[in-house]
């Protein structure tokens, strides 16, 4: 059988333009971080899905830098799909990041070393 | 499942501990720090390297540091263990010589810890590459995943910076009292703690252990044995681990710490509760970590930890003393201070 390539394939589809995160087929479950079976159970059935991108904030952190380097934040995301990452909330100073914030997936991917999605505030939020 | 895990309460006792080089120790590696540690732990016990036949070891960066420790000692172990579960490993490693002391397999557990990392870098030694779904965001790690916690649990408790503060209050304190705490001699007042350097918010200076050198040791062995090699055994009523996750975004409940459940097996295991309690020695890395652990380990309900803190409730004096030799947070914090919260418990 072939097991896919989790991190490799995320970064992929980001490349392509495509934030897609794994689902398994028999569970329904959606899964983050990229791996090569569900966890708990092993299915070997996990499919790349495009997901809506859509998020809401879940803990937030502000990292201080000496200036003058600007602070940056490190955010927990929950997607609507019901699994958390670690991000950065863009578009917004870090100081006004607010737990509970509905926010948007944009993907960085060119020029990157390592394709990533951050977020920014929703519209209209 | 049994929720004792049928642990062998009573059966082992801690017969010797030691701690060495604490604060700065200029000159010694961190497996000198280690090995001397180890010597003055089992002098205690009246034990020499020959006697020990099993060995739990920690040390920042050398990967195999457990054979380059029984070399030193000329140890020739029955069994050997370096665990990989951060600065919890020594508590781990006494759940696991309880267990195999109980069995017969291991006579003599020798538990073992040293750092250099105040003199040698000055840094928290961090030898982990982050993986590509927490690299490109630059948290400070371990700091910043604390920080993340302390943002949800003052979202959902409205936990304040102030009750944060008496956790660092209340370990200056303690380590005013105690002469070989790294901090001893210097104020610290909860104004202090509002002022200082926000590092990763909520995080301040204050909120955070100190980076300093140190080694400790603790030798264990079975209860029909340790009457001969100590005045006073300190035995091993309870122990239970849990690991909830790696990265602190895979963390089920921010609020909630991988304490609760072996916390629950170890009270079960000594047949006693957070009540039968007098002193407590919890892993202070952060102090949002005291007010999570309390909570988790049931002396106060979720949410709650921020009020059961204030009013100097820790501190001396206090209803209940915790962190008695100051902390990760005001006595010694070598990257990896989980052994001298078993040392400070059985001195």
């Amino acid at each position: 059988m072939s097991y896919p390539k989790p991190d490799v394939e995320y970064a992929e589809h980001l490349r392509a333009g495509r934030f897609m995160i794994q689902r398994s087929r028999s569970s329904g479950r959606f899964v983050f971080h990229p791996r090569v079976a569900e966890p708990v159970t092993g299915a070997r059935d996990l499919e790349w899905v495009e997901v809506s991108g859509k998020g809401t904030v879940y803990a937030v952190t502000v990292v201080g830098q000496r200036p003058p380097a600007e602070p940056y934040n490190v955010a927990i995301v929950e997607l609507d799909e019901g699994v958390r990452m670690m991000t950065r909330v863009d578009g917004i100073a870090s100081a006004e990041v607010r737990i509970g914030m509905p926010v948007t997936a944009v993907i960085r991917a060119e020029g990157e070393d390592v394709p990533h999605v951050v977020f920014t505030p929703a519209e209209g939020a | 499942m049994m929720e004792t895990g049928d642990f062998p309460r009573g059966k082992t006792a801690f017969v010797g501990h030691a701690t060495h080089g604490m604060g700065e120790a200029h000159g010694y590696s961190s497996m000198d720090l280690m090995v001397i540690s180890a010597l003055k732990a089992l002098d205690c016990a009246g034990l020499t390297p020959g006697d020990v036949d099993a060995v739990f070891t920690g040390h920042p960066n050398d990967y195999l540091n457990q054979m380059t420790f029984i070399q030193q000692l000329g140890i020739n172990p029955r069994y050997m263990d370096n665990n990989r579960t951060g600065g919890s490993a020594f508590l781990v490693h006494a759940f696991a010589a309880a267990h195999l002391l109980a069995s017969g397999a291991i006579d003599v557990a020798l538990i073992a810890y040293g750092s250099n990392q105040r003199t040698e870098g000055g840094k928290l030694i961090q030898s982990i590459k982050p993986s590509p779904y927490v690299g490109p965001f630059r948290p400070m790690i371990p700091l910043s995943a604390y920080a993340l916690a302390a943002s949800r649990h003052m979202h959902e408790y409205g936990t304040t910076a102030e009750q944060q503060a008496e956790v660092a209050v209340a370990a200056r304190k303690w380590a005013n009292l105690n002469p070989d705490a790294f901090m001893h001699g210097q104020n610290l007042s909860i104004e202090d703690c509002l002022a200082a350097r926000p590092i990763s918010t909520p995080l301040r200076k204050t909120d955070c252990c100190l980076v300093t050198d140190g080694g400790a040791a603790v030798v264990i062995v079975r209860a029909d044995r340790a009457r001969d090699l100590a005045d006073r055994p300190a035995y091993l009523l309870g122990a239970g681990q849990c690991v909830t996750h790696n990265e602190i975004y895979m963390m089920p409940d921010m609020t909630v710490t991988g304490a609760k459940w072996p916390g629950k097996r170890a009270f079960a295991a000594a047949g006693l509760g957070p009540s039968d309690v007098d002193v407590v020695e919890l892993y202070d890395a952060f102090t949002i970590n005291t007010i999570l652990f309390l909570e988790d380990l049931g002396f106060c309900a979720k949410g709650e930890g921020g009020a059961f803190v204030s009013d100097g409730q820790i501190a001396p004096g206090g209803a209940l003393p915790v962190n008695t030799d100051g902390g990760g947070l005001s006595c010694v914090h070598p990257g990896m201070y989980g052994l001298f919260t078993m040392v400070e418990a059985i001195t």
